[in-house]
């Protein structure tokens, strides 16, 4: 066999070697999605809404933990959109670069990169105990909060750094204030992608069980919360207190819970693409 | 606004400190709001730090460091305790190790797959949904890692305990091989054309080129994107907590069940723990350890991409 024939036999296994992995990916997650709903489907009906959780397999729902994981999810989007958008545009448009500004980027992204128990130990520390906001809906939030900050404020960073200078410039010609560019120009313009960065963190809160297990999620609520003081649970924490158990039964509930959550997120990240969409036309255009 | 145009083309001087003194009151305060929100972020890391600092030193004066480093027995939460660390340690160690023989090389296959030979119309379908088994909550993993790999490991392995290393290795490794593989892919996509055409022109083949070429420039980010995911899965906890068990086992064997850090420091936190106790304070000791290791390792990919970085 020639040289040339034997490298390209050679291109070819690898080729199709790489393909495969690539296609390993797609079939897990189909493998996974089957499983998921195999086990699952046949649990969701109304009821399983508008139960709260129970020690029968058929009269239990996720009515608290879908209410909890919204509470959360919304108080959690207020405490940490505005701080971590706020942070981008200081960074971006405030701050000079000096060595303070470079620490606060350094430990940014150190910040994304710990691990999520870790926040989960933070909060139990401090908004649990130090600062006595108990095992409550508050706790759980502020500890979420701070754990996707990092990622809003990178993400929204990006966002910005995209507005053409000369946009801002125009402005500031025009005799507009620092406040007045970034509300008027900066924000409007780099808002979609802001919006789509913001979405896929919150996403990824709602599905974080490890550090509200520490603050104190816990699976067995049977009222709806009433405020943000009231102990809660939450959609993953409910599937994980039912996948931890040894009956089929609540296997069937705990693959039907994540349905559900999976719905969920699917939604939320479907609004991120068309945002992003949007945006792209419109740079396009 | 229409007061300082006309001040320009009066005179310049007196525009600035015009301006100046209209620079209004609400523009610094926004400015100091503002920087108070980075200070956030400042605040977390220093809270965190303290935290674990104030607590874990609390520990070690009722546990002397070297039983809880050189120790092989983990029985915290029973009596008497005792704690050594190192079962803990291996576990995790063991889970991330094996999760990254499978998420590494698969990964990085994608990568290169994603990046020297798809068609850009096969990119734009595969990619989505690598995109999506990224965002797939990791709770996910463990109920798919318990109900479908368990199983399936048993049936190979018929001394396998129902909770197993393994499976939760396995399942963890699926969970990072996205990450790899978009980092990995995203760093290859940025070498230059002209580095793979010039190769071309020599009558590369595409695995030579993207092996011998794309691969050595992009090898820092490559690299930094393997240490970035093991340290996710030495801090991934609800796959290990559902599929590794709560054993804590100085043990090798990936057949058997074991406890990791971050399993533990859950087991602790879903008991009724005193706050103050023995046993709230190795949450901290424990989650210390956990902290420093994957700081270190984000510090360590930071460096790779810095120092070893091509510029082209």
């Amino acid at each position: 066999m020639s040289n040339l024939k034997r490298r390209k036999i050679k291109n070819k296994i690898f080729h199709a070697l790489v393909f495969a992995s690539t296609l390993f990916g797609v079939i897990i997650l189909a493998v996974l999605l089957f499983d998921i709903f195999k086990d699952g489907l046949k649990w969701i009906n109304f009821d399983f809404f508008n139960n709260f959780t129970s020690r029968i397999p058929t009269r239990a729902g996720i009515k608290a933990p879908l209410l909890g994981s919204l509470w959360i999810i919304l108080l959690t989007t207020v405490i940490a959109f505005p701080v971590g958008v706020g942070t981008a545009i200081y960074l971006e448009e405030y701050a000079k670069k000096n060595w303070i500004t470079n620490i606060i980027q350094v430990n940014i992204s150190n910040l994304a990169g710990v691990p999520s128990i870790v926040f989960g130990i933070l909060g139990l520390a401090v908004f649990v105990n130090m600062f006595g906001f108990g095992r409550s809906i508050l706790s759980g939030a502020l500890t979420l909060a701070l754990l996707i900050l990092p990622v809003i404020i990178v993400s929204s960073q990006e966002a910005l750094r995209s507005v053409p200078t000369e946009l801002k410039q125009g402005a500031y010609a025009l005799g507009m204030t620092k406040w007045k560019v970034v509300t008027g120009v900066v924000l409007p313009y780099s808002m979609p992608s802001i919006l789509t960065g913001g979405i896929l963190s919150i996403s990824r809160a709602l599905g974080e069980t490890a550090p509200l297990i520490m603050v104190g999620a816990v699976a067995f609520v049977a009222f709806t919360p009433k405020s943000i003081f009231d102990s809660f649970s939450i959609l993953p924490m409910q599937i994980y207190s039912w996948t931890s158990r040894p009956q089929e039964e609540f296997h069937g509930l705990a693959a039907a819970g994540i349905i559900v959550l999976l719905v969920i997120l699917f939604l939320s990240n479907a609004i991120a693409i068309i945002l992003r969409n949007k945006y792209e036309d419109r740079l396009k255009g | 606004m229409r007061a300082n145009a006309i001040d320009i083309t009066d005179n310049g001087v007196s525009c600035k400190k015009k301006l100046k003194r209209r620079n209004p009151f609400s523009e610094i305060l926004v400015k100091i709001i503002l920087s108070l929100f980075a200070g956030i972020s400042i605040l977390t890391t220093i809270a965190i730090i303290i935290i674990l600092c104030k607590e874990t030193l609390g520990f070690f004066q009722e546990v002397s460091i070297k039983e809880f480093l050189t120790g092989t027995e983990w029985t915290a939460l029973f009596n008497p305790p005792k704690f050594g660390v190192l079962p803990l340690l291996i576990g995790t160690m063991m889970i991330s190790i094996i999760g990254s023989l499978i998420a590494l090389p698969i990964g990085l296959g994608s990568a290169i797959y994603l990046s020297e030979y798809a068609s850009e119309r096969t990119r734009k379908i595969l990619k989505p949904i690598l995109e999506i088994l990224a965002g797939v909550p990791t709770i996910v993993y463990g109920y798919f890692a318990l109900t479908f790999i368990t199983p399936v490991i048993r049936n190979i392995f018929p001394s396998a305990n129902v909770f197993n290393a393994l499976s939760a290795s396995i399942a963890v490794g699926i969970m990072i091989i996205p990450m790899v593989s978009s980092l990995s892919e995203d760093a290859m996509r940025a070498v230059p054309d002209s580095l793979r055409q010039g190769a071309y022109a020599l009558g590369c083949t595409k695995l030579e080129v993207a092996t011998k070429v794309v691969m050595p420039a992009a090898l820092s980010s490559i690299i930094s994107s393997f240490v970035l995911a093991v340290s996710r899965a030495i801090g991934e906890t609800m796959i290990v907590t559902l599929a590794a068990g709560s054993m804590p086992k100085f043990t090798f064997n990936p057949l058997e069940n074991v406890q990791t850090m971050t399993a533990f420091i859950v087991q602790v936190a879903s008991g009724d723990v005193v706050h103050g106790g023995l046993a709230y304070k190795t949450i901290f000791a424990v989650g210390m350890l956990l902290f420093i290791i994957t700081l270190g390792m984000n510090i360590l990919s930071r460096i790779i991409i810095k120092k070893y970085k091509e510029e082209y």
